[in-house]
C-alpha cells in the first residue's frame, strides 16, 4: 500500500508533541498527519509556567516545538482550532471550520482547571492557572498598584502561582481546603514548614479556607470564606485540581470514566483511537505529573506504528518550583504497622527528612529544606534496594555512607573542655562536667538549677544528658523525666515551657519544632498537645477535633456497652419542676434505661443511643439544659448547700456563690477534671474540703481551700486564704485555676499539681500578689469568651453531624415501599 | 469478589472514623492523615468497645474504653495486648468508597 495513513492529533501539548518525537524517531515515513491545537500557538514546556509567570525566564525560553519543527517534519498545523466532534463511523473529526479524517486518531486534549461551584466564578478576574493566556493575564493584572490576588489551591501549582504573584509585589492569600498545604505530597510537618517558609515572603496562608463565594461588582472584589472571613482581591487564581479534558471522547459515545479509559497500549474502546496524556485514565488512575505522561507517549508512538509495548504505572517525584524552597517526595509515606520511619528533624534550620522503610526498602521519602539527596532516595526507591547495610547513617544521605559510624557519644567525649554546649546561656562542657562532680547532680533538672546549662531553649538536652551519662556512668537514669509518650523524649513541663517560648501555635508546629519522633503522634500526646494549645493560645488555636477523647468529641460519657451518659448542668444542684418535668419527658421519649442521681447534685441519663444524643439535647435545651460537660477535662459541677437562704447555722449564701462560679468558669477546658463545693458554714454538708478547690463560708468571709482529692488518693483540702467578700472568693478561684491551667500537666488534678509546684508558691502568687492575681484572672476572663460556647446547642444546629449516624447500612433487607 | 458502595471518602474526616451498620453488626471505616482507608469490625478483641470511637493515629486507633491499640491494616492488637479484629477489603474510585461483601458474610464465620 503505498498511500500513507492518515494520523490524527487532537491536543498540541507535552503529551502529544513528545509522541511525535518518538513516532518520527522511529518511523518517520508512515503517516500524514494533522495536528490540532486549542492554543494559538506550538507545543511549550507547560510545567515551566510558573518561572515565566515568576520572571524567570521568558516564554520563548519554554517553547519545546515552534512552527518551523512541524513544518520540517510536514506536520498539518492547525492551531486555534477546537475540535468540536467525532464521527467515529466517518473518521473524519469536526472543527468550527473544518474537517479531518483519519485512519488513527490520538486524543491528548489534557486536563481543564477545575473552577469550584461557587457563586461568582464567572467574573471578570477569576481566571485559571493553565496556559500561556493565563500567565499573560496575571502578570497584566500585577501591575496595578497595591494589587491584591487570592489563590484558591494550595497545591502544587496554587503555591507556584502564588509564589509568582508574590514576586511581582501583589498581595497573596491562598485559600486550602486541607488541614496543611499539599497534602497529597507532603506530611503535616513538611505541609508546616513549607507554610512557615511561605508566611515568611509575605504570603498569607489559610488552611481549611471553605470559600463560599466571590463577590464583585462586575469584576472580582472580594472572595468570602463559609467562616465569615473576606479577603479582597483583584484576581481570584483557581488552583483547585485539573478534571482531564474528556468532552469529546464523551460525545463520540469513548469510553470514559474520570478520564478516556484507555489499556495498556493507550488505546480507547475504539481500536483506531488512542488517548494520552491527563485526558485518559489508566487501571483507574488519572496522572497529572509529566513523567508518566512521557511514558505513555512512548507507549502510543510504539503502538501506532505496531511495536508491542506496555504501559505500567511509575512511581513519580514532585519538586515545588519555587526559587529558595527546597521540597521533595516521592513514594508512599503512609503509616503502616510493617513499615518504619526515619525521621530526622534539625528545627534550627528547618530541615525535616523523613523516610519510611519497608523490608529494608526505601518506599516513601519526603524532605524539606534540603533535597541534595532526593534523587539518591528516589534511586533506591525505584530500584528498591536493600538499605539494611546502611540503616543507621541512611537519613543522613549519600555522603555519610561508607564512613565509620557515628557514635554520638563518642564525638561528645571527644570534645575539648571549653566547647560550648548550652548556646542560650553560654554554658561550655568544663563547667558542667565539674558540676556534676563537686555537687554530685544526678538529675538533669538539678543540672538546670546549678549550671543554667539547657535551662533555655532546651535544645542542648541531649547533649547535657550525654555529658551526665559520660560523667555518672550508671549512676544516671535519663529516663527519670517522664516524656509525653513515646513519640517524644520532652516532658510535659517542657513540651508546655518551649510552646510558649516558641510561639508554637499548632499541633504539626509542636511536632516539628520539638522534633516529634513520629508523624502525627499518638493517643496519648495528641490529646495532651491539644490542651496546651487551647489553654495557651484561645483566641487563635483551632481545636482539633480528632486529637479529643470520644467523651469530648460528642459531649457525652462513653459506656461500656458503647452507649452514652447525659448529664445537663444543674447549676450549684439547684433545680425546678419544669427542669425535672423536661427530664422526664426526654427519658420517656427515648427509652432511656438509667437514670441515677450522681455525686455531683445532677442528673445523669445512661444508656443513651448514640443516634439519639442530639434528638435529646434538642429537646433538653428547649427546657433551657446546657452541656453539663459531666465528660470534660473542665469545670464539672460546683455542689452547694442551701446556705443562708433555709439552714439556720449558715453564714453566706453558698448556693448562690456556687452558681456565680459555676456561671462563670463552665465550659473552659483545664488540664483534668475540677470539682469544686461551696459549704454555707463550717458543718460543710457540701464536703467542700476534699474538693479541688471548696469554699467554707465563715461569718467574716469565705475561706478558700484547694488541693483536695477523693479518688484514687484521699486527702484533705490546703488553705489558701480567708477573702472577705464574694467578690474577692470568685477573684481568688478563677486566679487560682488559671495558674493551674497553665502550669499544670495533662491529666494532673490539682492536687498533684499543688504538690509539684509547692504550695508557698501558689499562695505567694495568687493570695499575696495582686497584680499577678489580676491578670491571672483576667487571661481566664478572655479565654473564656471562646469557651462559653454551649457544645449541646452547637451540635442540634447541626455540627458535626457526622458523628451521630452511620454513613451507610448495608445488607438489611429492602422494605416492601421501596426505601432507596 | 463484589463491592458494595458506603459513600463518599469525603464522608469520613481525616484521623477519624465512621460505622457502616450490618446485619451481622457495626464495620467501623477509618481515614488515616495520610488519607489511606480502612474497614475493620468496629469491636474490640478486649470488651467490644466501639473502635471507632477512638482516636486514629497513624494507622492504628485506640479504643476509647481501655486504650488498646489496635492496627487498622491487620486488625491485630499491638504492644502486649493480644487479639484481633476482622478486617475488610476497602476500595477507593473516583470519591467512592467501597467494601467487599466479604464484609456481610457471618462475623462468627
Amino acid at each position: 500500500m503505498n498511500k500513507k495513513e492518515k494520523l490524527v492529533i487532537v491536543g498540541a501539548g507535552m503529551a502529544s508533541g513528545r509522541m511525535l518525537e518518538h513516532l518520527f524517531e522511529t518511523d518517520p515515513e508512515r503517516f500524514d498527519i494533522t495536528l490540532f491545537g486549542a492554543e494559538p500557538r506550538g507545543n511549550y514546556n507547560r510545567i515551566m509556567l510558573s518561572p515565566v509567570l515568576a520572571g524567570e525566564k521568558s516564554f520563548d525560553q519554554i517553547v519545546t516545538h515552534d512552527a518551523a519543527w512541524y513544518d520540517a517534519h510536514q506536520v498539518e498545523c492547525r492551531f486555534g482550532e477546537t475540535v468540536t466532534r467525532i464521527d467515529r463511523a466517518a473518521k473524519v473529526v469536526h472543527s468550527a471550520g473544518s474537517e479531518a479524517p483519519y485512519d488513527k486518531l490520538v486524543i491528548a486534549t489534557g486536563s481543564a482547571p477545575f473552577m469550584i461551584p461557587v457563586a461568582g466564578r464567572d467574573l471578570p478576574g477569576v481566571m485559571a492557572f493553565r496556559d500561556y493566556d493565563d500567565v499573560q493575564a496575571m502578570v497584566a493584572a500585577a501591575r496595578k498598584k497595591d494589587a491584591r490576588a487570592v489563590v484558591i489551591g494550595g497545591g502544587l501549582l496554587g503555591l507556584e502561582a502564588a509564589a509568582a504573584l508574590r514576586l511581582h509585589g501583589m498581595e497573596v492569600v491562598v485559600l486550602h481546603l486541607m488541614g496543611h498545604l499539599m497534602e497529597r505530597q507532603l506530611d503535616a510537618a513538611a505541609g508546616y514548614l513549607l507554610q512557615k517558609e511561605l508566611e515568611g515572603r509575605g504570603i498569607k496562608i489559610h488552611c481549611k479556607a471553605q470559600t463560599s463565594a466571590i463577590l464583585g461588582r462586575g469584576r472580582t472584589e472580594a472572595v468570602l470564606l463559609d467562616d465569615g472571613t473576606l479577603y479582597p482581591a483583584d484576581i481570584v487564581v483557581m488552583a483547585a485540581g485539573i478534571r482531564p479534558e474528556a468532552r469529546i471522547a464523551t460525545d463520540a459515545g469513548l469510553h470514559v470514566e474520570r478520564g478516556i479509559v484507555v489499556d495498556d497500549r493507550m488505546v480507547t474502546s475504539d481500536p483506531d483511537i488512542l488517548a494520552i496524556g491527563e485526558c485518559c485514565e489508566h487501571g483507574g488512575i488519572c496522572y497529572g505529573l509529566v513523567a508518566p505522561l512521557y511514558d505513555m507517549a512512548k507507549v502510543a508512538a510504539k503502538t501506532l506504528t505496531g511495536v508491542g509495548a506496555t504501559f505500567r504505572s511509575v512511581e513519580t517525584a514532585t519538586q515545588l518550583k519555587v526559587t529558595g524552597v527546597s521540597l521533595y517526595s516521592a513514594g508512599d509515606f503512609a503509616d503502616a504497622p510493617d513499615r518504619e520511619d526515619v525521621v530526622l528533624r534539625n528545627s534550627g534550620a528547618g530541615i525535616y527528612k523523613r523516610l519510611v522503610l519497608k523490608d529494608n526498602r526505601v518506599v516513601g521519602v519526603v524532605l524539606y529544606g534540603e533535597t541534595t539527596d532526593g534523587a539518591w532516595y528516589f534511586d533506591m526507591l525505584r530500584k528498591g534496594t536493600d538499605v539494611s547495610e546502611m540503616r543507621e547513617t541512611l537519613i543522613f544521605g549519600q555522603s555519610r555512607q561508607g564512613s565509620a559510624s557515628l557514635d554520638s557519644l563518642a564525638a561528645v567525649a571527644a570534645l575539648p573542655d571549653d566547647a560550648e554546649i548550652c548556646g542560650c546561656n553560654g554554658v561550655c562542657k568544663g563547667a558542667i562536667v565539674s558540676a556534676i562532680i563537686a555537687r554530685d547532680l544526678t538529675s538533669l533538672d538539678d543540672v538546670r538549677a546549678h549550671t543554667k546549662a539547657s535551662a533555655s531553649c532546651g535544645s542542648c538536652t541531649g547533649l547535657v544528658e550525654q555529658l551526665m551519662t559520660l560523667t555518672l556512668g550508671d549512676k544516671y537514669n535519663p529516663d527519670a523525666v517522664q516524656p509525653v509518650c513515646g513519640c517524644t523524649t520532652l516532658g510535659h513541663g517542657d513540651v508546655r515551657r518551649l510552646i510558649k517560648a516558641k510561639g508554637l501555635k499548632t499541633i504539626p508546629a509542636v511536632m516539628q519544632e520539638l522534633e516529634w519522633k513520629t508523624s502525627c503522634g499518638c493517643a496519648k500526646c495528641r490529646p495532651a498537645l491539644n490542651y496546651y494549645l487551647v489553654c495557651d493560645w484561645p483566641d487563635e488555636y483551632a481545636d482539633d477535633y480528632q486529637s479529643r477523647f470520644i467523651n469530648e468529641r460528642v459531649h457525652a460519657n462513653i459506656q461500656k456497652d458503647g452507649t452514652y451518659s447525659v448529664v445537663p448542668r444543674m447549676w450549684g444542684g439547684v433545680t425546678s419542676a419544669k427542669e425535672l418535668r423536661a427530664i422526664a419527658d426526654v427519658v420517656d421519649k427515648f427509652h432511656i434505661p438509667s437514670v441515677k442521681v450522681t455525686g455531683g447534685q445532677r442528673i445523669d441519663m445512661l444508656g443513651v443511643r448514640k443516634e439519639d444524643l442530639p434528638a435529646v439535647w434538642a429537646d433538653l435545651g428547649k427546657a433551657g439544659f446546657i452541656s453539663g460537660h459531666a465528660y470534660a477535662k473542665g469545670l464539672r459541677t460546683v455542689k452547694t448547700c442551701v446556705g443562708s437562704d433555709w439552714c439556720r447555722f449558715g453564714t453566706q449564701d453558698s448556693t448562690g456563690l456556687g452558681i456565680r462560679i459555676e456561671k462563670f468558669m463552665w465550659g473552659s477546658w483545664t488540664p483534668a477534671k475540677v470539682k469544686m463545693a461551696v459549704s454555707g458554714c463550717p458543718r460543710n454538708c457540701a464536703e467542700a474540703t476534699c474538693k479541688d478547690v471548696g469554699v467554707i463560708c465563715v461569718d467574716s468571709g469565705y475561706e478558700i481551700h484547694f488541693a483536695g482529692a477523693a479518688g484514687l488518693d484521699i486527702k484533705g483540702t490546703e488553705v489558701l486564704g480567708l477573702v472577705k467578700t464574694e467578690d474577692d472568693a470568685l477573684e481568688h478561684i478563677v486566679a487560682l485555676v488559671q495558674m493551674y491551667r497553665e502550669q499544670a500537666h495533662y491529666l494532673e488534678r490539682i492536687y498533684k499539681w499543688a504538690k509539684r509546684v509547692g504550695l508557698d508558691e501558689i499562695r505567694r502568687q495568687i493570695l499575696e500578689d495582686p497584680r499577678k492575681r489580676k491578670a491571672y484572672f483576667d487571661r481566664f476572663a478572655f479565654s473564656r469568651k471562646f469557651a462559653q460556647v454551649d457544645p449541646w446547642s452547637e451540635r442540634v444546629s447541626g455540627k458535626d453531624k457526622h458523628e451521630f449516624r452511620p454513613m451507610a447500612t448495608i445488607g438489611f433487607p429492602v422494605a416492601a415501599e421501596g426505601a432507596l | 469478589m463484589n463491592w458494595i458502595a458506603i459513600g463518599q471518602t469525603a464522608d469520613i474526616p481525616l484521623r477519624g472514623a465512621r460505622c457502616v451498620a450490618t446485619p451481622q453488626g457495626r464495620i467501623a471505616v477509618f481515614r488515616t492523615v495520610e488519607n489511606r482507608f480502612f474497614a475493620i469490625e468496629d469491636r474490640c478483641p478486649h470488651k467490644g468497645g466501639p473502635l471507632s470511637q477512638g482516636i486514629v493515629h497513624g494507622a492504628h486507633v485506640t479504643c476509647p474504653l481501655h486504650g488498646w491499640v489496635i492496627s487498622l491494616e491487620t486488625g491485630k492488637a499491638q504492644g502486649a495486648d493480644e487479639g484481633a479484629v476482622r478486617t475488610f477489603a476497602l476500595k477507593v474510585e473516583g470519591g467512592k468508597l467501597l467494601i467487599s461483601s466479604d464484609a456481610l458474610v457471618s462475623m462468627t464465620a
